[in-house]
């Protein structure tokens, strides 16, 4: 009657460190379909106009996103703990006109770009706190956030632009910040590199390092994949939430400082409908918006073939509607065919 | 006596390696209350989900009136007359109550539109036969559990149910709320209707019921008409197996004390609750459901915080504001809810067994992989865990192998005192030894054990105390060798206390 006897442990029981690889398995990764993407995109583009493989045009084809890729590394941090910061361009707004009054008063260019930057802090604070401690959805809250930041700039600015800024400021944004150097060698030479693009390689490899490699980078993967055992395991969520959110303020307000440099000038509307190209570039890039699964590497493979893709059209002059057409449409593609892949793929027995 | 409505005979449930239910026969007059008795896990709830449609039976049959019936789901249950009032209730929190009553049967007009009108009024009429005063365009979220509760029997009664079962109703109501509520079982009596009711509390079953069953195991171990048995004869039939057979207990040196515990308190949920844990000693924190016992040690752990009380481990008075204080202290928590607060099954076994101590595992700024693999298979093999790889998803893993990860994860800290909520919850025969044994093994390693559980075997098997709780209090406390099993069921019921 008595089925409780102790079943004895399996002793000569051998378990692997890691499951054996597979070719299959490394081919259905998600950075392997953007290279595919990025390869075929290259390609494409250098059959298409003899303009796209010069290096100069490549180099300043970087100026375009480069600013919101910065951004969208703070963002798929965000996304992969399920939150998002919609408030993301209203900051830059917001960092943009704070730099213009500051740069009237006389600030030089370190000045200015703390100025930015600590205005995205403080906003990003404010989402944060409003996010951890009243236990609002950050959606909801930034939504919220960005009429409000971006309201603000407008009542502030009217239709006014601020145009006067040091030229030592304008230096920054407006020229490579590596120059070419030939080397002797006609294929061998270090590229012309805008200091933007530079930045966000900088930091790329930093957020790379941090959420892959160090503990806080598996308490984030674990935070977006279960909340409650992650507090259950002592794990200061809120505290990781909030300095999310001020992490992405202030990258906002950078990327505000570095696109006034580039403009010159800056006007209420300044990058006016951000927010959604960043959280396109951060989900192409694999970040799940359910949480716990992405890469860096994704989102920068994911920011170079959206770079390239937009930079491609406009050499041949295709129109930016078009543009977003095809960007839609490839977003909504890339991302059904591991679903499709998966249903598909005949599961082993074991 | 009139035909029975509802008969069960022969009625067996199994799961992998678990017997539920086995051979049970019951049946259900006219116009009778019907209370099933029996520990947590002696297969109460599994006969209401078979009744309810949610299981199936593995043998046995269901008759309703004599007519053979077999319920594929939960609306051919609701088709057949049956109808179940839940613990905690399942209904929709933002539907209004009219919607929540007809919920699948709605009253519809030309071309199947809801007719709202006659969806009210019909609704309007079921709360009047119960005597509940709640509006019916009211949303459900704005109703207390009492009031849920009346829409769930007003939602019965609008299936014409025959058999209303109820499921630890009393659980969450006020004494006044309960009154209410019994009269309303009172009405479905007086209508002919069969009710079945499972309670744990005595004082209510001698109250409103006419018959009972008991269950222990998942088989019936006695029925008959309630006046002619006594409390203590209940109790008795409930936990009758020699349970200090079941899991032989080692023999531990219980040395100093580690851990005091003083005046623990938090605004609702528990009150002054106090005790010293000794080095290579096993509390069992036993009591109903609802008692406290997770809410109290989730207060010394830092989850929710306490408001009172202090917290001395080691002689050292600490201030727990949060689980990584506890962590650092020492002290560490497997929680109840496996699958929601203990694994995060879309990582790897590598990265739940470290998560908790991950500072431990860093070398230089970044994470070494080689050392956090090292701890994996040190303590995966400890505890048998049973995977292809230390990388595979906790997904892919069975419940027992999943809370052995848990567990390793916990004594991945190193902790002095570990608490264990029910830690053999849900979980198989063989998986369930295997942690008693390794709880065993713990506590002979000089750890200190806190187990919540609410089975009574395994707490009168392993404990070397006994605190039992109730309504938030520690109400009394056990030393082995000077308990008995109807004492304890005793106390933490509140029957009385010559059951011993």
């Amino acid at each position: 009657m008595n089925m409780d006897t102790p079943v004895p442990p399996v002793d000569r029981y051998i378990v692997l460190d890691a499951p054996p690889r597979r070719l299959r398995d490394v081919l259905l990764r998600w950075e392997v379909i953007l290279v595919i993407l990025l390869v075929a995109t290259i390609v494409v583009n250098t059959i298409v106009s003899p303009y796209f493989l010069d290096v100069f045009n490549l180099a300043d084809a970087t100026f375009n996103f480069s600013e919101k890729a910065i951004i969208a590394l703070a963002m798929a941090l965000l996304i992969l703990v399920r939150e998002i910061d919609l408030s993301v361009a209203a900051i830059v707004a917001l960092a943009a006109m704070g730099i213009g009054y500051a740069a009237e008063a006389g600030f030089g260019p370190v000045g200015l770009f703390a100025t930015g930057i600590g205005i995205g802090l403080l906003c990003g604070a404010f989402n944060g706190m409003l996010v951890t401690w009243f236990s609002l959805p950050s959606i909801v809250v930034t939504i919220g956030t960005m009429s409000l930041f971006r309201g603000i700039t407008q009542v502030i600015l009217g239709d006014q632009a601020k145009t006067k800024y040091p030229q030592e400021f304008l230096d920054l944004g407006q020229s490579y910040f590596i120059k070419m150097k030939e080397t002797g060698i006609s294929w061998l030479f270090v590229p012309p590199v805008p200091l933007s693009f530079l930045i966000f390689l900088v930091l790329a490899v930093l957020f790379g390092l941090v959420l892959h490699k160090t503990a806080v980078g598996r308490q984030l993967f674990a935070i977006g994949s279960n909340p409650v055992a992650a507090r259950f395991s002592g794990i200061p969520v809120d505290k990781l939430r909030f300095l999310l959110f001020v992490v992405s303020g202030m990258l906002s307000g950078l990327a505000g400082a570095l696109l006034t440099a580039r403009l010159g000038s800056m006007r209420s509307n300044i990058g006016v409908g951000w927010e959604l190209d960043i959280v396109t570039m951060v989900i192409l890039g694999g970040v799940s918006i359910a949480g716990g699964v992405g890469s860096i590497l994704g989102v920068v493979l994911a920011v170079l073939v959206l770079g390239l893709v937009t930079f491609g059209m406009s050499l041949n002059n295709i129109p930016g509607q078009v543009v977003s057409v095809y960007i839609g449409a490839l977003l909504i593609a890339v991302i059904a065919i591991p679903r499709i892949l998966d249903k598909v793929r005949v599961r082993p027995i074991r | 006596m009139s035909q029975p409505i509802l008969t069960l005979s022969g009625l067996s449930k199994s799961f992998p390696g678990v017997r539920a239910l086995h051979d049970v026969s019951l049946s259900l007059r006219p116009g009778s209350v019907t209370a099933i008795l029996g520990e947590n896990g002696a297969g109460k709830s599994t006969i209401v989900k078979v009744l309810t449609g949610i299981y199936r039976p593995s043998d046995g049959e269901i008759r309703v009136r004599g007519e053979l019936k077999s319920f594929s789901s939960p609306r051919d249950a609701w088709a057949a007359g049956i109808a179940a009032i839940h613990q905690e209730t399942v209904m929709f929190d933002e539907l209004s109550v009219a919607e929540n009553i007809f919920m699948g049967h709605m009253p519809t007009g030309p071309a199947r539109f809801v007719d709202w009108s006659e969806m009210h009024a019909r609704a309007a009429a079921l709360l009047k036969r119960i005597d509940a005063a709640i509006p019916p365009e009211f949303k459900l979220k704005r109703l207390s559990v009492a009031q849920k509760h009346l829409v769930e029997i007003a939602r019965a009664l609008s299936h014409e149910a025959q058999v209303v079962i109820m499921d630890e109703p009393t659980a969450a109501l006020s004494a006044n709320e309960i009154d209410d509520l019994f009269r309303i079982v009172a009405q479905l009596k007086a209508e002919g209707r069969a009710v079945l009711f499972i309670s744990h509390k005595f004082d209510e079953i001698f109250r409103i019921a006419d018959d009972f069953v008991c269950l222990r195991d998942g088989e019936k171990v006695g029925e008959g008409a309630i006046a002619s048995v006594t409390e203590p004869q209940l109790v008795r039939m409930m936990v009758g197996r020699p349970v200090d057979q079941v899991f032989p207990k080692r023999d531990v040196a219980i040395g100093d004390v580690v851990l005091s515990v003083a005046g623990l308190s938090n605004a609702t949920e528990y009150a002054d609750v106090s005790f010293d844990l000794r080095k290579g000693e096993i509390l069992g924190l036993y009591g109903l459901v609802g008692a406290g016992r997770t809410e109290a040690m989730q207060g010394l752990f830092g989850i929710t915080p306490k408001t009172r009380g202090t917290v001395t481990l080691e002689g050292r008075r600490l201030s727990i504001g949060a689980p990584s204080d506890a962590i650092t202290a020492g002290i560490s928590y497997v929680p109840e809810d496996r699958q929601e607060q203990g694994a995060i099954v879309s990582l790897g076994i590598r990265e739940n067994v470290t998560l908790a101590n991950l500072s431990k595992y860093i070398r230089g700024l970044f994470l070494s992989r080689t050392s956090e693999q090292a701890e994996t298979r040190r303590l995966g093999k400890r505890l048998a865990v049973k995977a292809a790889n230390w990388e595979q998803k906790l997904a892919e893993l069975s419940g027992g192998n999943q809370q052995k990860v848990v567990i390793a994860k916990w004594l991945a800290t190193r902790p002095k005192v570990i608490v264990l909520d029910e830690p053999t919850k849900g979980i198989d025969v063989g998986s369930k030894a295997a942690v008693h044994d390794f709880i065993g093994e713990l506590a002979s390693e000089g750890l200190a054990v806190v187990l919540i559980t609410s089975e009574l075997p395994e707490v009168m098997g392993l404990a070397d105390r006994v605190l039992v709780m109730k309504e938030g209090r520690v109400v009394d406390a056990f030393k082995r060798g000077q308990w008995s099993a109807e004492a304890i069921v005793g106390a933490a019921t509140g029957a009385a206390k010559e059951a011993a």
